[in-house]
């Protein structure tokens, strides 16, 4: 019953939205942390169809905004050399490198592929033994279990010319690290539970939990105090998960709780995540915008090391530069809205993005320019006052 | 990137050690690799991640979800071929100074 048409006919998501309404006593500030997710609350007005103290801020999960430029420039210095066949996902093609993109280094010189599975470039690999073959190899815990899997098959096959570059980050440290960052008043002066303070709750992305279940949340929800709801994509998935968090919070519970049970488990998938512990070990990671988060992703294991692209081009000189005007990392933390920005749909526009969040359709800048998010909340509240 | 499509397994067969499958999306069928979700036969709806299956769910949910994120818009993007998405990728044109450096002449 969490369903599209079902939203559209309207009856259970206004229901819901009125339930969300009279349960709500006060306000509060509730994350989404998956890229996904933004989409879908932007798309379908979701944020719109609450009561007007709830609000919705924007999480940092879509790989492609939080890849770090360095790696975007890395990545295209190889992509560029003779002897190579750089594979990617297609929404890596456009994301803005210091100086050009995936897409134009195919144009000038590279021979870059987009596959729609990491095992297509290992097939690559095996049918071009005098060419490299690398994987761009980003993501969250969802695309990890398909990259390790790669890895270790071109391993078994002992494929000398495949790797992977790889910049896995994970979700529990990302939370952490907004729970945690200067400036955010919950590590600070303001108690928790305080209105006006950031992050209260947060919704967890549901297709990263069906990989690694939600075990590894309760110290979360514990340490910070936070309810944590496992959450899908749909629209009444999103308003459900929502309702639960308004309802923990207006009791002052912070539990995980999962609200997406026909997709996940609390252990999650056991096998992935054997081989995931084999191929991979936690590592310090950068994220764009953000900085460096400690123990926040993975990289190569040492039985695996010698499949790291960094470790076998050995990459130097790279000069990288980021827009003096963008705000991603503002945004990406859940600081600022996307329209917040003075740049936003002026010198930034998914034609001419200045930071990956413009770029990808995952991104919270994108999705409020496709679908005409030009004001912050606070400017839309005034706007209906005006109106009155 | 981050979503995973539900989609129906057809046929399952051994390719190099790996326990594979073919899957119908609504219509498209990829390959795609059952090796984490060895609970999946012939028949069974599974939701996929890049080539992966993850989950087994059932097939209520499997064909609702594909509806929705066919009319959501998101279908194309996840399971288009290569060729779509260098179309894609061409009808995004960019500056040529991602720096942002011409933006801010321009003022």
């Amino acid at each position: 019953m969490k369903y599209l048409t079902e939203f559209r006919n309207g009856e259970i998501a206004q229901r819901m939205a009125r339930e969300i309404a009279a349960i709500t006593t006060r306000p509060w500030k509730i994350m989404e942390v998956c890229g996904g997710q933004t989409h879908s609350i932007i798309r379908n007005g979701i944020d719109q169809m609450l009561p007007a103290g709830i609000e919705m801020i924007h999480g940092p999960g879509c790989p492609v905004c939080v890849t770090p430029l360095e790696l975007i420039d890395k990545a295209l210095a190889i992509a560029a050399q003779p002897g190579v066949i750089f594979c990617s996902f297609g929404d890596m093609l456009r994301v803005p490198g210091t100086e050009c993109d995936l897409f134009q280094v195919k144009g000038a010189c590279g021979d870059v592929r987009v596959v729609y599975s990491p095992l297509d470039a290992v097939e690559l690999a095996a049918k071009n033994p005098d060419k490299q073959v690398v994987f761009f190899g980003v993501g969250f815990e969802t695309t990890a279990p398909a990259n390790a899997m790669s890895v270790h098959l071109a391993k078994r096959r002992g494929l000398k010319n495949f790797s992977l570059l790889v910049s896995h980050v994970l979700v529990p440290p990302a939370i952490s690290a907004i729970m945690e960052s200067p400036g955010h008043p919950n590590g600070e002066d303001l108690p928790l539970g305080t209105p006006g303070n950031k992050v209260q709750a947060f919704l967890l992305a549901g297709h990263v939990c069906s990989v690694m279940g939600y075990w590894e949340y309760p110290p979360l929800a514990e340490k910070y105090r936070v309810p944590l709801v496992v959450t899908g994509f749909e629209p009444l998935d999103l308003l459900d998960g929502i309702r639960r968090a308004v309802v923990q919070l207006e009791a002052g519970r912070h539990e995980v709780e999962n609200a997406y049970e026909r997709v996940v488990t609390f252990e999650g998938n056991r096998a992935a995540q054997k081989l995931l512990g084999e191929v991979f070990e936690v590592t310090d990671r950068a994220w764009r915008g953000i900085g460096v988060i400690p123990k926040s992703g993975w990289r190569l294991s040492d039985a695996y090391r010698e499949f790291d692209a960094e470790e076998r081009f050995q990459i130097s000189g790279i000069h990288t530069q980021e827009s003096a005007l963008c705000r991603a990392g503002d945004v990406l933390r859940g600081a600022i809205k996307p329209a917040e920005c003075g740049a936003f749909g002026k010198e930034c526009t998914p034609r001419h993005p200045l930071g990956a969040t413009m770029v990808s359709s995952e991104g919270a800048c994108a999705a409020y320019y496709n679908y005409g998010r030009f004001l912050s909340a606070e400017e839309l509240a005034k706007t209906v006052v005006s109106c009155q | 990137m981050c979503l995973a499509i539900p989609g129906k397994v057809e046929e399952i067969t051994t390719e190099g050690g790996l326990r594979m499958g073919r899957v119908n999306f609504g219509g498209v069928v990829k390959r795609v690799c059952l090796d984490y979700v060895p609970e999946v036969e012939v028949g069974d709806y599974t939701i996929v991640h890049v080539g992966f299956a993850l989950s087994k769910i059932d097939e209520e949910t499997a064909e609702q979800t594909l509806k929705d994120f066919r009319e959501m818009g998101v279908l194309d993007e996840e399971l288009g071929s290569e060729e779509e998405a260098f179309t894609r990728a061409a009808a995004a044109p960019q500056s040529a100074c991602p720096g942002g450096s011409c933006a801010v002449e321009k003022h």
